[in-house]
């Protein structure tokens, strides 16, 4: 083949997957229909664009060749037996559906109703993931298990579990109607976080982060913010994201070792994104009163992004926002982060005496992170035997190694 | 696409109802009712007696067996059932949400297998 066909194919099978499997899926009613179809169509663009060269809009030709696919296969199993027609519900307005489908006219982008189909909570939430990385995001099957550290059977397992449920139960592949869209929405960002936070601080493997997960998490969520400009969450949510990526060059050392924020080396820092996503938290803080859960902790992300050093960064104005977050969405998790900003306004004693609180609660007791905080106000008070103990408790119940290493050399 | 919507309780909580309890309970499945009915979805529904009128029927070898009471011991039992027609799950959700016992019990949403 070709390099540029060769090039142009693998760059329209990827980023174009998720416009068109949404597209096709929805028509066919059928994701598996849709995927097999899209799969025809780059067969065929494998053995066509090298020899007739890539035709002007590469995405139109793979659609509409996979319409065309579609309809085949479709009419193919009209002449089988009854029972196999019944399994593979082919009705006749499929094919209907599928004719306005052409290869010159612009592609509409239908992702938003095949995210909300992936993320809908009648999946199970392990499925979710997968499935968004696979059907939106376009990673081929292999990826997705390395993504997401799982054995390739279990993922393979997981996505055909979903989609038959998609299928069989009648999942939409849309977007839920206005009223319905709140609580459907919740459940999209929360799948997109948890990619992003997967690749923020890897749960497993050698490496504290992997950006190229990170990096699909950004991407996912600013095509939901493109999709839906209005959903201050959404924005809330990517602005969240940016922020936390503009830090990522700093947030380890040569050796793959985490480096506290505090110590960072700040000029590390992508200055650009970090405007990028300080304009989103304005925009996501403008749009709904009172400011969301995501909204919230992009702006604490912005405060600490523009801080010219750590000394200088607005505690203050942190703790006042934990506040509104704990206000939102009450949780022990977010009232440590709280407590850490206290110390740094009010003193060691103070932090100490909030975190000893929230420990009190026990929610947290297997939370490495609570014994981090505790070890090092601690440490702040003089008391080194006691943060010893509390560093080597963190470090027992982290499961990521960078930070377990950390952890290990200060206990 | 026709789902069954099936409505699991606490049946013991239903052993001896007050005439308010009775006639509220009547007067929430009537509203239900009639709400899908003119919706043009309810395909049907019943309420079932306790499950101490139940009787389980297997077949093992050829020879009957029969049982007093369902096979499982669960907190919630099915109390009755609605069948109804919607294009989504989404649509199923939102009728089943309505089902009174939603509220204190749990309804479970069950798509129809058709066959040509």
């Amino acid at each position: 083949m070709t390099g540029t066909a060769q090039a142009t194919l693998a760059r329209v099978a990827r980023e174009g997957r998720g416009r068109a499997v949404a597209i096709l899926s929805r028509r066919l009613g059928d994701i598996d229909r849709a995927e097999d179809a899209l799969q025809d169509a780059l067969a065929a663009a494998a053995e066509r664009w090298p020899r007739d060269g890539v035709p002007a809009n590469p995405e139109a030709w793979i659609l509409a060749t996979a319409r065309n696919r579609a309809i085949d296969r479709i009419r193919r199993e009209r002449t089988r037996t009854a029972s196999e027609r019944a399994r593979a519900r082919v009705t006749p307005d499929v094919e209907e559906a599928l004719d306005d489908i052409d290869d010159h006219a612009p592609i509409p982008d239908e992702r938003l109703g095949l995210i909300f189909a992936c993320c809908h909570p009648a999946l199970s939430p392990e499925a979710r993931v997968p499935l968004t990385l696979r059907l939106v995001a376009g990673m081929e099957q292999p990826e997705v298990a390395r993504a997401l550290l799982l054995p390739e059977a279990t993922v393979a397992q997981r996505l055909v579990r979903a989609k038959r449920k998609i299928r069989d139960a009648g999942i939409p592949i849309a977007e839920p109607s206005a009223e319905r869209l709140p609580e459907r929405l919740d459940a999209v960002l929360t799948v997109v976080y948890l990619i992003y936070t997967e690749g923020h601080t890897a749960t497993g493997g050698d490496a504290l982060r992997r950006d190229d997960v990170a990096g699909e998490a950004l991407r996912l969520g600013g095509v939901l913010h493109a999709l839906m400009p209005d959903e201050a969450e959404v924005a809330g949510l990517l602005a969240l994201m940016t922020l936390h990526h503009a830090r990522r060059a700093a947030r380890t050392d040569d050796a793959g070792g985490l480096v506290l924020l505090a110590d960072q080396d700040r000029s590390l820092w992508d200055r650009d994104a970090i405007a990028a996503g300080g304009d989103l938290v304005a925009r996501a803080l403008r749009m709904a009163r009172p400011a969301g859960p995501y909204a919230l902790q992009a702006a604490i992300a912005a405060v600490h992004a523009e801080a010219p050093s750590a000394a200088e960064t607005d505690w203050a104005q942190i703790v006042l926002l934990y506040d509104a977050l704990l206000r939102r969405r009450p949780s022990p998790v977010v009232a440590l982060n709280r407590a850490v900003a206290v110390a740094e306004v009010a003193g060691p004693r103070a932090g100490l005496d909030a975190v000893e609180e929230i420990a009190r609660g026990g929610a947290l007791a297997r939370y490495a992170p609570l014994h981090a905080a505790r070890a090092d106000l601690l440490r702040r008070l003089g008391d080194d035997a006691a943060a010893r103990a509390a560093y080597a408790a963190a470090a027992a119940l982290t499961t990521n190694p960078a930070e377990r290493a950390f952890l290990a050399a200060r206990a | 696409m026709r789902y069954l919507l099936l409505i699991y309780g606490d049946e013991t909580l239903w052993t001896d109802p007050t005439p308010e309890q009775m006639a509220a309970e009547m007067a929430a499945h009537q509203a239900f009712s009639d709400a899908t009915t003119a919706e043009g979805i309810l395909r049907g529904g019943e309420a079932l007696q306790p499950t101490t009128t139940a009787t389980t029927v297997r077949v093992r070898d050829g020879e009957l067996m029969l049982t007093d009471g369902p096979f499982a011991e669960t907190r919630e039992q099915l109390g009755g059932f609605y069948l109804v027609e919607c294009d989504t799950l989404d649509e199923a959700v939102a009728a089943a949400r309505r089902i009174p016992e939603a509220a204190v019990g749990s309804v479970e949403v069950r798509p129809v297998m058709e066959f040509d």
